[in-house]
Order: C-alpha cells, then structure tokens, then sequence
C-alpha cells in the first residue's frame, strides 16, 4: 500500500503512460518477421512523428502558420541523396570521397560522396536551421494568413527545384534526378551497430526511427519548459505585449522556424536512406498539408497529442485507405452511387473530412494542450484569434 | 498617510528640478500617421525618481506618445534620451533591457498563461538561458529557472496577489488582479523607469486610492521613476510632481498640479470654449 503510494508520487510517475508506451512500441519488432510490411508502415509513421512535432514547434508553440514544411523534408532528403551516393560521380577525379563508411560500401560504389549517417543528419540540421531562417524572414513582418501564403510559396519552390532539378546543371552536376530517384543510397551504418541492410531486416531502422523520436520528443520539453518556451507563447499570445517585456521578436521567431525545421531535416535525411532513394515526388505540397493535419488533429502545441496526431494520420494514410480500397466494398459503394472515383484518388479529401469533423466535435485536439483547453472552453482571447486571422 | 509625504518629497523634488539630469528626456518628437499628426513637436524630461502624469482628452496623442517611449512606434521627427542613452527608434526589447517597463491601457496580460509564468515572461531580459542550455538543462540554467520563478513569486506577493492565485491562468483573474499582474510583470524586468497607462481605469475610488499610495511607494522603495498616463483627476492631483496636458498631439501645458489646475487652456481643453468666446 504505502509502496504503491511511493510509487505514485515519485518524480517520473506522470512519465509512466509514456515509458510503458515506448518499451512497447520498442518490442513491437520482435514479434514480426524481420522484413515486415507493419514495421515498414510504423517507421514510416515514426519519421511522420518526428516532422509533426518540428512543424509543432513553428504553429504550435509559436503560432506562426506554416505551410510550406515539406521543403525541410527535401532539404534532409537531398542531403542523403547527395552525400550518400554516387550522386557527384566524378568527385575526387573520380574515386570518391568515403567519410565514415564500411568497407563494403567504399568497394560497391567507389564513386560519389559517401559519408556516414550521423554526419548527413548533423548536415541536413545545419542546412534546415539556415532555410528555416531563410523563410523566417521575410514572414517576420507578416501575420496570420499572409505567413500562409509566403511559406506556401517556400515549400512550392523548393518542392519545384526538387523536381527539375535534374535540368539544373552546375558544374556538371544536376541538383536531384528529378521525378527519377537518387539511387541507390547507402544503407544506414551506425558505430558499433554496424550496416543495417533494408533488403533483409527492418528492426535497426525501427529502432533508429524509434530513437530520433524520442530524442526529438526530448528536445520538445526541454524547450517548451524554457526561458525560449515561454517566449514563444508569449509571442503567440500577444506580440506587442512581448516585445514589451523584453522578448525580441525577430530573434525568437527565426528560433522557431530554424529549430522546427532542423525536425524536418533530420526526418528527411533518414527517410531518404530508410527508402533507399530520394525522389522529388515525395515532396509535394500534400506532405505539408498532411503534417499540419497531424498536428491539428492532436491538438495545437500539444506535444503527447502531436504525437497521437500523426500515428493516427499515418495509419489512415497506410491502412485505412488502401484497405478499403483492396477490399473494394468501400468503392463499389461509391460507384453504387455513381461516383467514378477511389478512396486513394480522394486521400486528401479524407483527411480535409476528418479535420472538418475535428473543428465541429472536438476543435482543441484530441489531446489538447492545457493552455488551448483554457482559451477554447472560457472564450479567453477567442477575439484575439479572430483578429489575427483576419489581420 | 502618503498624502502628505508625497507633498513634502514633491516640494524638496521639484525644487531640484533643474541641477538634477533628467531621468528621461524627450527633445521635438512627432509621430505622423499618414495625413495625422497624432504627437506634434514634443518637448519633454522627467527628472529620477519622480512621478510624472500625462493627460489630456482622449485622442490627444498620450498613448502614441508611449508607444514611441517603448520602442513600438518609430517617432516621425525627434529625440529620446532615456539615462543618457539616445533610444529614438530602438528596438522595443532593447529598450525594455534598458531599463523601461510599462503597462498597457487595456490589459495585455498573455492569457492562457499563470500569473506566476506572465511574471517569468516579464524577467526575459534579464535571463542568459540560451536554446543549447536549455535542452541540456544545464545547472545554471536549472538554477536560473528556480531563482525567476521564486522571484516572480516575491513580485506577485509585493503587489497585493494572493498566493492562491499564483498559479492561475491569468484570464481568470478578477480585474484588479490582472492589473497587479501587469505591474509585476513590468516591475520584474527591473527597470528603472516605469510607464503606466491608465493603471486606475475601470478600478473603484477605494482600489485607486491603494494604487495611488502604491506607486509612491514603489518610487520611494525600489527607486523607481514613474510615468503615467491617467484620467482620474483625484489620482493625477495627489500623486504627481509634474504634470504635462497634452491635447490634439499638442503639449498645451505643463507644471505642478496646482497650476495645472488653474491653467486656462487645459479647463479649455476638457470642458470646452465657453460659449461667450
């Protein structure tokens, strides 16, 4: 009893839900076969995670809508393209250039830049800081709407770079292969784990999702209980108010945007690896749409919920909508009704159903943070709101 | 009892007036809005730790006039010189770490936020924490968390908040609490030049009257300088050294209370020519 009372009131007994929740999702490899389509659509989810609560970070913490995410997923991506293949083939007069990878990969692919994975997501995080910047800028003297529009046109960008950057030619070097793949990209190769190889065993991209998660979740709390956290809600909540207390705005905000995006980042470069190729079709303005879905639908700046937000999303995504689309039955209701269309031609519209039907039943989220719980149930700051929308 | 202390203090000051160097010291500021001339040529100094009152009808200019102060409107023409140091268009937060704190006209507390945290908020100027810092969490910063929370806690307590209240998100908040809240979070970034803007507003006689004994308080125990801006004739009367009427952007007049009282352009200016003229 009086143990069981111990238990309770220790410090980490609030974290328990949570640690339970991560030592399951961590043994969840060991009951599939180890080349497993579950796992392959979990990782997938993982990466998901990790960019959702980068974008939390820029429109849930520091209520700066942002559209246009999906360039930070390009920029990690590309980083992986470009660093962990025979990309630039005839660097170093042809021989390479091999930075911290095994043996097998320096004899397979003596071309092109190769460098380990840690030193490609240490460089998709200095890239995607600097870009976050970059569109940080000229939104700083923008509100509501009219960042929308700007980040949008960020993300169209970088996504339309991506995609004919196999015409734009420098120094003999295209900028991607367009809509055909970097390809193939070096299999992940961690110190003391050793090569992973996608080909015959998922478990260790598993657990590397599984870690950029949790050290990204870290990095979530530790910043939202700081000096910056507080700033940046301050700054949501009343700009002129901060800049009067001594909050500067320019810098606090380029925070922001840098560190959300360097989320982006890292989820881009491992994903890029995880696919084994790197393709401007990923990079389309849905994957924005979608993170931003993810986290609407788990609540604004709510960490746990953003975290719900996009399991949730990404099993709609990889379950759901092909499933009903295998069995046929959901399609044939819809061509029963005359409608000539599936459920995957009309993804996006399922997920734009399903953010309506959240902003009628449940508008905070499904697990809203405390502070949204406030302004949604007492009205507080409800006009404010409006204000900066329409501003 | 204030009352007459802050008549006495108010003689010996106003006599230093012109040795002391003043406090603040604003030199031909304009602020133009398009085609409106909201503040129009103002010359203005405050000498330390006195308290000074600006009136004048509504839409005279009072508010602009601190919002130029602070840093949130760049002045069309003109100099500000707060402790010596040129601010004229310097960036709101460096001002704040400069040492000028103010409150705002209709209460601009962040409000999903405690009492407790909005107070943490007001000391981010005086904070080192950086990002790295923080996510390690490393001792200092560990330490530094403590030391502004317990010291956001002193400050709601020497404004008059119960500490029941503390932790409240600070919406839910009677009115005068938030007020008390907003002048802690001012008085917690440490400055040395406060501004209050319309503090007494929307408060009963018996609240304003705490609030007036207050501020002489708070001048007489953290050495502090105060500006205000303020309707409430009784409050302005007893609490200030100077007075400055400012109408249509215009300084009309200035002086001790007393003579503000019987200048003929500011009767002017609030009731309205006499309908002989």
């Amino acid at each position: 009893m009086s143990k069981l009372a111990e238990l309770r009131n220790a410090r980490w007994a609030p974290w328990m839900p949570a640690i339970i929740a991560v030592v399951a999702v961590a043994l969840f490899p060991l009951f599939r076969p180890p080349l497993d389509a579950t796992m392959s659509d979990v990782i997938q989810a993982l990466a998901y995670v990790v960019m959702a609560l980068g974008l939390n970070i820029v429109v849930g913490f520091a209520g700066l809508l942002d559209l246009g995410y999906v360039a930070f997923y390009a920029f990690g991506a590309l980083a992986a393209g470009w660093f962990a293949s025979d990309h630039f083939s005839k660097v170093n007069g042809g021989e390479g250039v091999h930075i911290g990878v095994s043996d097998f990969v320096q004899t397979a692919f003596p071309q092109g830049i190769h460098v380990s994975f840690l030193l490609i997501v240490i460089g998709a995080i200095l890239v995607t800081a600097l870009a976050g910047a970059v569109i940080g800028l000229p939104t700083l003297r923008l509100r509501g709407d009219y960042i929308a529009i700007v980040t949008l046109a960020f993300g169209e960008i970088i996504s339309r770079f991506a995609a004919n950057g196999d015409s734009v030619i420098i120094k003999g070097y295209a900028l991607s292969n367009g809509r055909e793949s970097i390809s193939p990209i070096d299999q992940l190769n961690l110190p003391l784990v050793g090569e992973f190889d996608s080909a015959t065993n998922l478990r260790f991209y598993f657990w590397t999702a599984l870690a950029l998660v949790l050290v990204v979740l870290f990095v979530n709390f530790r910043v939202r209980d700081s000096r910056l956290g507080r700033a940046w809600i301050a700054l949501r909540e009343d700009e002129v108010a901060a800049a009067s207390m001594g909050v500067p705005l320019v810098r606090t905000k380029l925070t922001a945007y840098a560190i959300g995006a360097t989320f982006g980042g890292i989820a881009g470069a491992f994903l890029g690896v995880y696919n084994n190729s790197v393709n401007a079709n990923q990079f389309q303005f849905g994957i924005s749409i979608f993170l931003l879905s993810m986290v609407i639908l788990g609540g604004l700046g709510s960490i746990w919920g953003v975290v719900i937000g996009a399991t949730l999303l990404s099993f709609v995504n990889t379950f759901l909508i092909p499933d009903v689309l295998d069995k046929g039955s959901f399609n044939d209701l819809l061509s029963n009704v005359g409608l000539d269309f599936t459920f995957g031609e009309v993804k996006f519209g399922v997920f734009g159903f399903i953010l309506v039907l959240m902003m009628v039943l449940r508008p905070q989220g499904l697990l809203p943070e405390r502070r949204r719980t406030a302004e949604l149930t007492q009205g507080v700051g409800g006009d404010e709101a409006i204000v900066e929308t329409r501003a | 009892m204030s009352d007459e202390s802050a008549v006495g203090t108010q003689q010996a000051s106003s006599g230093s007036d012109a040795a002391a160097p003043s406090k603040l010291s604003v030199e031909g500021v304009s602020k133009i809005f398009g085609g409106l001339v909201a503040v129009d040529d103002v010359d203005f100094s405050i000498a330390p730790r006195s308290i000074v009152s600006i009136i004048g009808p509504n839409g005279a200019g009072k508010t602009t006039f601190f919002n130029m102060l602070t840093g949130l409107y760049k002045p069309s023409t003109g100099r500000i010189v707060f402790d010596g140091r040129d601010i004229t268009g310097t960036r709101p937060d460096r001002i704040t770490a400069f040492g000028v704190a103010r409150t705002f006209q209709n209460i601009r507390l962040f409000s999903t936020m405690s009492a407790v945290e909005n107070v943490m908020v007001g000391q981010h100027a005086r904070m080192k924490g950086g990002m790295f810092s923080s996510i390690l969490r490393t001792p200092g910063v560990r330490r530094e968390e403590r030391e502004v929370r317990e010291r956001a806690r002193e400050m709601l307590d020497y404004v008059g908040l119960r500490a029941a209240e503390f932790d409240q998100v600070s919406s839910n908040l009677s009115y005068g609490d938030q007020r008390r809240v907003e002048i802690a979070r001012a008085l917690a970034s440490e400055p040395s030049l406060l501004l209050l803007d319309e503090p007494t507003a929307g408060m009963n006689p018996n609240e304003s009257a705490r609030l007036t004994e207050f501020m002489g308080k708070l001048r007489d125990e953290r050495d502090l300088t105060i500006l205000l801006i303020e309707h409430d004739m009784k409050v302005v009367m007893e609490v200030s050294q100077h007075i400055t009427v400012l109408d249509h952007g215009e300084k009309i007049a200035e002086g001790l209370p007393q003579e503000i009282r019987e200048n003929e352009r500011v009767v002017e200016a609030y009731l309205g020519k006499s309908a002989g003229d």
